[in-house]
């Protein structure tokens, strides 16, 4: 089994549906198409049903949160033909304050605990979706854990002498270089 | 005529229960015995592993992948690590690739090993528990004498490994290989023709090759519905190019496939194992780029470069470029893959971690309804889950 070139798939679609491509962007030999969120589910029906080869399984779902970046929000869809192997991400952006997207359970029903995933962890809400509930966390979690504003804190101890100490501060960030 | 009563019951099961393989909870709805509701509830075993692995540096989240999936330890491990490798278009020197095919594969052993052991307590059969742990007990050996740990090693590098495997590795993995089809042997003559195992497993738990797709199984459960897509064949990691070696199929996607391909997957991985001892090459087993691999220690006396190197890569880590990769490996369970976003900073902006058992457990109510309530638990062992993959 050869590896199909992803890009093929992403000129195809640039000619199938035209404006639904927003750009596509090629790193380390993957494909990213950047979709408007209003054509996602359009564009994710054409892969799995008439693109070649054809995107069959939709392999993950999930989020980045680029805060303090606008539009904040990365929806990413990973979709994958087996025969002949090749794999297409999906992606498309959502504005802090308005973060929904339609849902993809109509076309996968592997997009049900995907999708409920996502909304638990980053309050993306994905309409038309059957059970939109939180997956991981207990349901009376407030807040959603991956957002970058949601700080990860240790839980208080009691023992002298020991300060808690945020993992995070062992080795400090260091910023991207350049900037 | 007195219509027939069609009362149904609520049964909640786990998530303390020994037949969930862990904390997994099913709120099952029954008529009488049969099962025409299903709902997996999860979660408990969340630990926030991708939260975590927002806050370090790439090299210290090599601790975190063996606790995912906590059965398939160095596959786990290679999983996360050719992902950065990917991210910095690092290929890692030829001998360290062959050594972690070799230990990837005794990783499937000893997993697949667990699954008939842990089927086996499930329907009833407990002494085989015992025979399959004494194989993954000495496997377990070999990682310990590689790396010093049995189960959460450490042992791949970004870039390589933390050391070349031990003298006398290669004899006694060939030692090893050459007990396993005797044990197997052993397995099937006492389990493949036996009655009640076949009448277990047989026609139970079906899943169609077009459920198993529209759910985004993969792994056995996706091979035993018949659909012919492995990682390893299909985008090749780490060598497996180079080796030889079936993809089993089954025809029915019942539970008695999934055994049979999990049997036949052992003996597969033993021929892989084998031919990556034959042509295990010479040479380093790390990249030589001081900016990602430590300096030998020998170095540190003489260089005060190396020392630089050593002091910038324990304190800061280094700088993947910006971009996002995604990189899978053939787990015993099926495709899992890591998702990482960087940002340029020593620290993933994002890691996301596409877990085989979450869209595997996803079609267990397709698997158990209209069945009986007793065959619930063989279609949990069929699966094979384990929660920390599920919830991570």
């Amino acid at each position: 089994m050869t590896a199909v070139n992803p890009a093929a798939v992403a000129a195809a679609l640039q000619a199938a549906l035209p404006g639904a491509l927003e750009q596509t962007v090629e790193f380390r030999g993957e494909t990213t198409v950047i979709v408007p969120r209003d054509r996602v589910l359009e564009v994710l029906a054409f892969l799995r049903d008439q693109a070649t080869p054809r995107l069959v399984a939709l392999t993950a779902v999930t989020a980045v949160d680029r805060l303090p970046e606008e539009p904040r929000f990365e929806v990413v869809y990973l979709l994958t033909s087996y025969d002949p192997p090749a794999r297409l991400r999906v992606k498309t952006r959502l504005p802090a304050e308005d973060p929904v997207v339609a849902s993809a359970t109509a076309l996968w029903p592997a997009a049900d605990w995907l999708e409920r995933e996502v909304y638990d962890l980053f309050g993306i809400r994905f309409g038309g979706h059957p059970d939109l509930t939180r997956i991981l966390m207990p349901d009376d979690w407030e807040g959603h854990p991956l957002r970058k504003d949601y700080p990860l804190v240790e839980e208080p101890v009691e023992f002298v002498g020991r300060v808690p100490k945020v993992p995070s501060e062992i080795i400090p960030k260091v910023p991207p270089k350049g900037q | 005529m007195a219509a027939q009563s069609r009362e149904t019951l609520t049964l909640n099961m786990g998530p303390q229960h020994p037949a969930t393989h862990g904390v997994l909870r099913l709120v099952l709805e029954l008529e009488g015995e049969v099962i025409v509701g299903a709902r997996p509830v999860i979660g408990y075993l969340h630990t926030g592993i991708e939260k975590e692995m927002e806050t370090r540096t790439y090299h210290q989240n090599i601790v975190f992948p063996p606790r995912v999936e906590y059965l398939a330890t160095m596959i786990e491990e290679v999983a996360y690590v050719q992902t950065v490798e990917k991210l910095m278009e690092i290929t890692p020197p030829q001998r360290c690739q062959y050594i972690r095919v070799i230990l990837m594969e005794l990783s499937r052993i000893a997993s697949h090993l667990v699954y008939l052991g842990s089927a086996g307590i499930d329907m009833n059969i407990t002494s085989l528990w015992m025979y399959t742990f004494v194989p993954r007990e000495k496997i377990l050996d070999i990682f310990e004498m590689v790396s010093g740990q049995r189960m959460m090693h450490g042992y791949m590098r970004v870039g390589g490994l933390q050391w070349d495997v031990p003298e006398g590795f290669a004899a006694r993995v060939r030692a090893e290989m050459e007990e396993l089809p005797r044990r197997l042997d052993e397995f099937e003559a006492l389990l493949t023709d036996n009655l009640i195992w076949r009448k277990r497993l047989e026609g139970v738990a079906v899943l169609s090759a077009e459920d198993a797709l529209r759910y985004g199984c993969t792994g056995p459960i996706l091979r035993g519905s018949g659909v012919n897509y492995d990682v390893r064949k299909a985008f090749p990691y780490s060598s497996y190019e180079d080796f030889e070696f079936d993809v089993p199929l089954g025809t029915r996607g019942d539970a008695f496939d999934r055994y049979t391909v999990r049997m036949e997957e052992m003996r597969q991985s033993r021929r892989i194992i084998l031919q990556a001892l034959d042509r295990l090459p010479a040479g380093p087993v790390n990249v030589d780029d001081r900016k990602v691999t430590l300096p030998p220690r020998r170095e540190l006396v003489r260089s005060m470069e190396a020392v630089i190197h050593q002091f910038k890569l324990v304190s800061e880590g280094f700088h993947p470029p910006r971009g996002e990769v995604y990189a899978a490996v053939e787990s015993p369970r099926g495709e899992k893959g890591y998702y990482i976003v960087s940002d340029g900073g020593n620290r993933p902006l994002r890691v996301h971690i596409r877990t085989p058992s979450l869209c595997n457990l996803q079609a267990l109510p397709v698997m158990i309804l209209r069945g009986y309530m007793a065959d619930v638990v063989v279609a949990i062992a069929s699966i094979d889950i384990i929660l920390g993959d599920v919830d991570r």
